[in-house]
């Protein structure tokens, strides 16, 4: 039953995904809308695929970048968080301070780190870091408050240390969220790397975009674009699957 | 049961208000060994306050907790408590959360193991000992979460409404089980309840106690035969007791 439920939650979505891609495909090939404003989906992956050794390097500029600031975010994130949990007026001084870093438009901040850090990995490894930093930050944080109180009164009749009922408790109880803020990074990461490098850099998809962009190659703008959805949606699978293996209590939750 | 027992645990004259509130008002409770006393009062009285002074995670306002004559007044690790809710930890399996205390105590996982291996059997757990809470039915988990609780001591145990969350049936199952258990078992044990039925059936003795703020209205001895069995509740002299309860609240 749950197994047929299941089918059938992927059926819709994928369904209306088709008949989205055969509308654009129909209006394209039937030429309401021309090729050079709007290349079709079949273009958009034929010059993927015919495009690909030649944005194999800047590919892999982009996914270095991505996976290093995923990497620090979670140890800064993690590291923070657990401070954060332990000193409350760590806690109250630096909340509000997240999140106003998370209203000033990225947009802003890349071309700056470009200036002052110049064009290699490192500013937009910065860039990945402060995007994918304050989702993880913040589900952790939820996480360690929603604790029941009575476990933690519980570890503390048994004579837990404080230490103890952290490592026992809290952080393991918190795992969930931790997950959750990290798949929200994972999807976001390569797209940070990205924005990082269209405002600057010397090789990454972000600069091979802009470039076919300014010569108003608009089927590999797609292309690309079509690249990175797919890497963020295996991104988010692999944390996806890394939290089943993990969390082998939470997989017959509904 | 002897006629002299000593005496495990005593509550002198306690008091404690939150703010402006008092919660507990001049509350003197005792408990021997061996013996099962209950707490019988009305929701939101301030029983599980009471539990939370003798288990030292509060201190009161105004007098003391012995145990066994030593002052525990605010010291917690001594008694153990389990609560409504199982509280077992998700991520663990059955044998590691019955060991958890143990594992704070300082024992390393696999001793830990071995030490509680051996009580699955009484605690009518056999063969779950490898599975997570999770694949346990709430009977189970709250047999789960006694075993935890006795494992961190065996003498004194504090159960808060453990059978609270439970349907009536599992709930006449559990209290029969549990007598069936702590005949195995030398534990003295307070108890709190607000169901009278259940506090009859299980005790050797019951304090009922006021509304907020909690005082101690009287304490009646049940003087039924043990072992109980299910028919006990059935019974006139269980009916006498329960209408006499039944007045002074």
């Amino acid at each position: 039953m749950r197994k047929l439920e299941n089918i059938e939650n992927r059926i819709i979505p994928i369904t209306f995904l088709g008949i989205l891609i055969f509308l654009w495909y129909f209006v394209v090939e039937r030429g309401i809308i021309q090729r050079f404003i709007l290349p079709s989906p079949v273009d958009a992956v034929t010059t993927l695929f015919r495009i690909l050794p030649e944005i194999k390097h800047h590919l892999i500029v982009t996914l270095t970048e991505a996976f290093y600031g995923l990497i620090f975010a979670i140890v800064l994130a993690v590291a923070l968080a657990v401070l954060m949990d332990n000193i409350l007026m760590l806690k109250r001084a630096l909340y509000p301070l997240l999140v106003i870093s998370q209203t000033i438009p990225i947009l802003v901040l890349a071309p700056l780190f470009a200036m002052w850090f110049g064009l290699g990995k490192f500013p937009k490894i910065i860039v990945v870091m402060l995007v994918c930093f304050f989702p993880i930050i913040v589900s952790l944080l939820e996480g360690f408050d929603s604790v029941d109180k009575d476990l933690i009164n519980l570890m503390k009749s048994m004579g837990a240390s404080k230490i103890k009922i952290f490592t026992m408790v809290k952080f393991p109880a918190s795992i969930v969220n931790f997950f959750t803020g990290l798949k929200v990074a994972a999807t976001y990461c390569i797209m940070a790397a990205f924005i990082g490098e269209w405002m600057g850099g010397k090789a990454g998809l972000g600069l091979y975009m802009m470039r076919a962009k300014k010569s108003l190659r608009i089927d590999k703008v797609f292309a690309v674009v079509l690249l990175i959805v797919i890497l963020s949606m295996v991104l988010f699978k692999i944390v996806s699957i890394l939290q089943r293996l993990l969390m082998p209590w939470n997989n017959e939750k509904q | 049961m002897s006629t002299y027992q000593k005496n495990k645990l005593s509550v002198n004259n306690i008091y404690k208000s939150f703010g402006d509130i008092s919660v507990i008002d001049d509350v003197s409770l005792e408990l021997k060994e061996n013996e099962f006393v209950s707490l019988l009062g009305p929701s939101g009285s301030g029983k599980s306050t009471i539990f939370n002074i003798i288990a030292g995670l509060i201190k009161p306002d105004k007098g003391k907790v012995y145990i066994e004559d030593m002052d525990f007044t605010g010291r917690s690790g001594r008694v153990s408590y389990m609560y409504q809710k199982d509280l077992l930890l998700p991520w663990k399996k059955i044998i590691d959360n019955a060991a958890l205390p143990l594992v704070i105590k300082g024992t390393k996982k696999k001793e830990a193991r071995e030490m509680v291996k051996g009580y699955f059997k009484i605690f009518g757990l056999e063969g779950f000992e490898y599975k997570y809470p999770f694949q346990l039915s709430g009977g189970m988990r709250q047999r789960a979460a006694l075993m935890r609780t006795y494992m961190f001591s065996k003498d004194i145990i504090l159960l808060d409404e453990p059978f609270g969350g439970l349907d009536a049936i599992t709930k006449r199952r559990m209290q029969y089980w549990l007598l069936d258990v702590l005949s195995n078992l030398n534990a003295s044990i307070i108890f709190i309840t607000h169901d009278i039925d259940e506090a009859i059936f299980l005790s050797d003795r019951v304090y009922i106690l006021s509304d907020r703020p909690a005082r101690v209205k009287t304490e009646i001895k049940i003087d039924l035969p043990r072992p109980r069995k299910n028919q006990v509740i059935t019974t006139p002299r269980f009916n006498e007791i329960k209408k006499d309860i039944i007045n002074i609240l």
